[in-house]
């Protein structure tokens, strides 16, 4: 189930101003990859461009091509919905939708979409997404309390499983422990090294720690200055980039010299 | 937060102070807790006396004295006896309350008076059951004479208010909803999404009289328009749903007002959640964006309804004023809650007795009173339920 990612000379615009240039990538299938960088480099803004999330912006646009599994999904008649469906999103802060209990959450993908389950498949599915996001003991008492009841962690865990609900071939994460305490953020990268077995995950990092610990192939994204353009300076395996960079500024990064 | 707890406590904890005899050189001298009770009492005292030396023992004067000596006093005794800051402390919150009471004066001594006086029409036997059929000049002169109960009540104008609020709100708040929409959710800001936001302003500021003459010309010329191709006959204008269209030029930018605003508070991340699960734009409005501001959005929708409900002018133009009930929207004059109050003072039934009529208004008033009351409780109820729900660790 799980999808490649083909990024060709991606450029990326807010308006006529270009956030993102020139950005080239290949990412496995299966695997973890992490994107790091100092703060404004565009490491978000080209996670949003790989399920075209970046368009929901006013004034967005992208130039280039971006392939899953070699489909183009900026062609011309793709569905932004469609790309969507097979590649889900968890952003930085946890959002459960607060009208909804923790079920009709995790199940979110299928009601707002009009989907008829019945009520056994409905039951499977929230054991199966809330297992895999490592939640289903905490909360398998309390499925109809609200989601927004939950602690920070347990909600950026309810978040994931309702990702993995609609089943995506990849799973895009923005900063998903950023706003979560060590133990929930050791609760989430466990789950991470779990859904690189079935899923790609690509995930937005500022902890470079996080990025050694979770992924296998890390990208380095870096910014010249105020209102120049955010660039891909080095993408290799995690242990290269924080062993044995083959650019200067990926090695001050890495090691805290930067700036 | 243990630290400045314990600082906090200490004046008023003098058993924990090391030595018992020696005084906290950081504590202030505070004032006992029932100065302000005794400044008001002497306040009231002296102006009590002032007024029953110099006038007629005004109440008013006795009031705005006592207000203006427990101002002083207070500020004159805290100064002295606690300092400058605390004086000045107390002096504004004593003008707070000052102001919070002077607004309420209005409304409680509105609310009294128009119970006290409105209470004995209300309980007349069918004032709420019955309509204005067979009251005359005669029934009231009798009413008055003989001592009998006043006849005739308002079911009809109820019936009317009722018929045209509802037909107001089932045109306005689909505009209203879907105008909103458009301007939060769609328009990013374009010149037409400024020309909308524009005009419900002017809207905003339309006086009733002229939405209700918007109304009267806007159902004759519809009405001309379907005589001249022939499908109706009949082209008299003065009819409920006249009344509704002039009402919802009134209520529409309420509803857009309010339901922009609620959509517009409505967390960014909810809907980047639901775009990015790959739910469609509009499902993504109805079912995420639209659950989590509808307390909001019924609220204000129940708060213009209150706000209509008591428009005169514009019903009075458009659907007249009857004394039967009348249930048709579409076909004859209708009366109206403000418009019988207003017929009732303005053209007794008895120009020479016109205590029956006068009391029949003010029992209509407080009946209108205790329906817009309602409504603004209805929206506070609708606030809280449709809340969306927090909790439940």
């Amino acid at each position: 189930m799980s999808k490649s990612i083909q990024a060709i000379d991606m450029n990326i615009y807010y308006g006529s101003f270009r956030a993102v240039e020139g950005v080239s990538i290949d990412i496995d299938s299966r695997s973890v990859t992490a994107l790091i960088g100092p703060s404004g480099c565009g490491k978000t803004t080209f996670l949003r461009s790989i399920n075209r999330m970046h368009e929901v912006l006013p004034y967005a646009s992208v130039e280039g091509q971006l392939l899953l599994d070699g489909d183009d999904i900026y062609g011309s008649g793709v569905d932004p919905v469609t790309v969507r469906t097979m590649i889900g999103m968890v952003f930085q802060k946890p959002n459960p939708f607060p009208t909804m209990s923790i079920r009709e959450n995790v199940l979110a993908g299928y009601k707002l979409n009009g989907t008829r389950l019945s009520r056994s498949d409905a039951d499977s599915i929230v054991e199966r997404s809330l297992s895999s996001a490592n939640l289903w003991n905490e909360v398998k008492d309390r499925l109809d309390k609200p989601g927004s009841g939950l602690s920070g962690g347990q909600q950026q865990r309810l978040c994931i499983a309702r990702t993995i609900a609609v089943k995506p071939d990849v799973i895009l994460m923005d900063e998903p422990c950023s706003a979560l305490d060590p133990i929930s953020t050791l609760a989430v990268e466990d789950l991470i090294s779990e859904l690189k077995e079935e899923y790609t995950v690509v995930i937005v990092t500022h902890n470079m720690q996080q990025a050694a610990r979770v992924s296998e192939r890390t990208a380095f994204f870096n910014i010249a200055g105020t209102g120049k353009p955010g660039k891909l300076i080095e993408y290799a395996e995690t242990s290269t980039i924080f062993n044995n960079p083959s650019e200067k500024s990926t090695e001050d990064y890495v090691s805290g010299r930067f700036g | 937060m243990t630290s400045s707890t314990r600082t906090a406590e200490r004046p008023s904890n003098p058993s924990q102070e090391p030595q018992g005899s020696r005084r906290n050189k950081l504590a202030q001298r505070p004032l006992p807790p029932w100065t302000w009770v005794v400044v008001l009492v002497a306040s009231a005292v002296v102006a009590a006396a002032l007024a029953a030396l110099f006038t007629d023992f005004h109440l008013g004067f006795v009031f705005v004295t006592t207000l203006v000596l427990f101002l002083v006093t207070s500020y004159v005794v805290t100064r002295s006896r606690a300092g400058r800051r605390k004086a000045n402390d107390e002096l504004c919150r004593n003008l707070v309350y000052t102001a919070f009471i002077l607004a309420l004066i209005p409304l409680v001594s509105l609310l009294w008076s128009v119970t006290s006086v409105g209470m004995r029409g209300l309980t007349e036997p069918g004032f709420l059951t019955s309509d204005m059929m067979g009251v005359s000049g005669t029934t009231d002169a009798e009413s008055v004479q003989e001592g009998t109960s006043v006849q005739g009540g308002i079911v009809h104008a109820l019936v009317g208010s009722l018929m045209i609020t509802l037909a107001a709100a089932a045109i306005s708040v689909p505009i209203g909803l879907l105008t909103s929409i458009y301007l939060v959710e769609y328009s990013r800001g374009g010149p037409l999404a400024r020309a909308i936001t524009f005009f419900v302003d002017v809207m905003t500021g339309i006086p009733s009289i002229v939405a209700g003459l918007f109304g009267v010309a806007a159902m004759s010329w519809f009405l001309g328009v379907l005589n001249q191709a022939g499908l109706i006959s009949s082209s008299r204008s003065t009819m409920g749903i006249t009344a509704a269209i002039a009402l919802s030029v009134l209520m529409i930018p309420i509803v857009v007002r309010t339901t922009e605003e609620m959509l517009r508070v409505v967390p960014n991340e909810l809907r980047e959640a639901s775009y990015a699960m790959g739910v469609r734009k509009w499902r993504t409005i109805t079912k995420v964006v639209l659950p989590t501001a509808i307390s909001g959005i019924a609220s204000g929708v129940t708060l213009a309804l209150a706000r209509v409900f008591g428009e005169t002018a514009p019903i009075l133009v458009t659907a007249g004023f009857v004394v039967n009930v009348n249930w048709n929207l579409f076909q004859g004059w209708m009366t109206a809650l403000p418009v019988y109050i207003y017929r009732q003072f303005q053209n007794p039934i008895n120009p020479s007795l016109s205590e029956p009529s006068y009391q029949r208004a003010w029992a209509a008033a407080l009946v209108l009173i205790f329906v817009v009351m309602m409504l603004n409780l209805i929206a506070r109820i609708i606030a809280k339920v449709f809340a969306p729900k927090t909790g439940g660790r």
